[in-house]
């Protein structure tokens, strides 16, 4: 009885966080444009979809600033998460509650502080704000999951690569960086994920000039709904699906 | 200079000067302009002052924020009640099944909470599946209006950061020994007593971190009454985005905006007090 009971409120949450997201993937196969009954299979909003220029321009760029700004925020954080644990410096403890402050702080914040230094630095915003701004945002995630790794190590494996005469660089090289490797791979997915998904921080950090996809669907679903839409967020949908599968494989490999 | 102290300047350097000139320098910005005045042209001067701050404690800003912080507060409760069974149950179930079950929840939270409030106005439309079911099953006799109530805001919030509390209460739950329990039911503790008096003490960091992670967003995700709403209901994330957008009040803004930072510095050094005491083994803290 109890056993039932605890299966049924599981699936009554996983219901509650699947059927929205479910229904939007059936309807955008739906035919008929505004009624909610269903009218037969169709892939014609798909097909309005990759045809919209304008939209696939903005995924294009989407991409573009997802993959260089989790690459960039990817390189900085390991070196970052390695800095933190090996060595002290000056500031280190003001500088390691700053990345959790940064991890935590509400997106505004963030966003309004970026738009107001990019204006008084006299920086126009657009693609080169973007990428710095979501560099930002992904920087504190990449830190922290790479810390925790490093945190698990034996610190002896440092002391006998120097011991055995590597420098620091050929010790992080061969020694750290393939040890870090499942944790380096999850933060780059990480930042992947978020910078695609962001619309706050974006809305602040870019312009008229660099159409992001997350700002142009704000923009499109303020206007009312239309099925390319629906579309478009099955899409949007199967790339998290997809990244979060391949997150998963990685992780599973690292437990072995 | 040896090859060795190159690479570390190079480790230590580029991170934090990254944060330095990204985040710190920013956020000093903000701080700075909280304490600016802006003429009645509406141009920021340089004269101090500590208008902007009074003027979040004006009537009109403090009814937009009550009923913010009411909202996020509710938000929080609702989805820990939600959320602590399931992450619970979660815990315990047989390890297979659970490593999916553990995929089937982290997909919602890394997919984009945009997305997943579009998914609810269609849910949610005069016209849509939630009408037209309860009107098939005749539990209602005309459709609800929920879209553009304060309602929709608040299934919205819960929606779309249930996932963000799930987490951390789980992570939390998976590191509970369970021979504490077992131990206290030996010495004859009824299942409430070990509940309020082993389990939660113990899981409280992972109650305040998934609080945290709700609460703040809570305040500050402008979008989702902005689809959801329609203007009524306000967040104070819709507050500041207006000062900068459509009022140009930047310094009233940067004050709202320091204010929300104070907040969340608060509740991060809650939740770091917590973890200390439980990982210290403060035995107070479980008694």
């Amino acid at each position: 009885m109890k056993k039932l009971f605890q299966s049924a409120y599981l699936g009554f949450i996983f219901l509650f966080l699947y059927i929205p997201i479910i229904v939007l993937v059936i309807y955008s196969f739906n035919s008929s444009r505004f009624s909610t009954n269903w009218q037969g299979f169709t892939l014609d909003w798909y097909r309005v979809l990759f045809s919209d220029g304008p939209l696939m321009e903005a995924f294009a760029n989407s991409l573009i600033i997802a993959l260089v700004s989790s690459t960039i925020a990817t390189v900085l954080g390991t070196l970052g998460a390695f800095a933190f644990c090996r060595y002290r410096f000056l500031g280190r403890r003001i500088m390691y509650s700053f990345v959790y402050i940064l991890m935590m702080s509400p997106d505004i914040v963030m966003g309004i502080s970026l738009l107001m230094f990019f204006i008084t630095i006299g920086l126009s915003v657009g693609a080169v704000t973007l990428l710095l701004a979501h560099v930002t945002f992904c920087l504190p995630f990449v830190i922290v999951t790479v810390y925790a790794r490093i945190s698990g190590f034996d610190r002896h494996i440092i002391d006998v690569a120097k011991d055995l005469g590597a420098s620091e660089l050929q010790m992080f090289r061969h020694v750290m960086l393939p040890m870090l490797m499942p944790a380096i791979i999850a933060g780059w997915l990480l930042s992947f994920t978020l910078s695609l998904d962001d619309v706050i921080v974006s809305f602040f950090t870019t312009g008229p000039s660099f159409e992001i996809l997350p700002l142009k669907i704000y923009s499109m679903v303020r206007l009312g709904i239309k099925p390319e839409i629906n579309a478009l967020s099955a899409v949007m949908f199967l790339v998290s699906l997809l990244t979060v599968t391949i997150a998963h494989f990685f992780f599973a490999k690292e437990n072995k | 200079m040896t090859r060795g102290s190159r690479f570390r300047n190079f480790a230590i350097g580029s991170p934090m000067v990254w944060i330095a000139v990204f985040v710190v320098v920013p956020y000093l910005i903000v701080v700075l302009f909280s304490f600016l005045t802006r003429n009645p042209e509406g141009i920021v001067t340089w004269i101090l002052t500590l208008e902007n701050y009074r003027e979040l404690f004006s009537p009109v800003f403090l009814k937009v924020c009550m009923n913010s912080l009411v909202l996020a507060l509710g938000t929080t409760v609702l989805t820990l009640l939600l959320a602590y069974p399931f992450a619970f149950i979660l815990t315990r179930i047989d390890e297979n099944i659970r490593r999916f079950l553990l995929v089937l929840m982290i997909i919602p939270f890394w997919t984009s909470s945009l997305i997943r409030t579009y998914a609810l106005i269609i849910l949610f439309k005069a016209n849509g599946l939630l009408n037209t079911f309860l009107l098939s099953m005749g539990l209602i006799s005309e459709p609800l209006s929920i879209l553009y109530t304060e309602t929709a805001v608040f299934i919205g919030l819960v929606y779309t950061l249930l996932p963000f509390m799930i987490l951390p209460l789980y992570a939390s739950l998976l590191k509970l020994d369970r021979r504490l329990m077992e131990a206290a039911r030996d010495l004859g503790a009824t299942s409430r007593h070990v509940f309020f008096h082993i389990v939660l003490p113990l899981t409280l960091p992972g109650i305040i971190a998934g609080s945290t992670m709700v609460f703040l967003p809570a305040l500050g995700l402008f979008y989702i009454p902005d689809l959801l709403g329609g203007a009524r209901s306000m967040l104070i994330g819709n507050f500041i985005k207006n000062q900068f957008l459509t009022t140009g009040n930047w310094p009233l803004g940067s004050a709202a905006s320091v204010m929300l930072t104070l907040l969340m510095v608060m509740l991060l050094i809650w939740f770091f007090i917590s973890t200390r005491r439980v990982h210290s083994g403060d035995m107070e803290a479980v008694r």
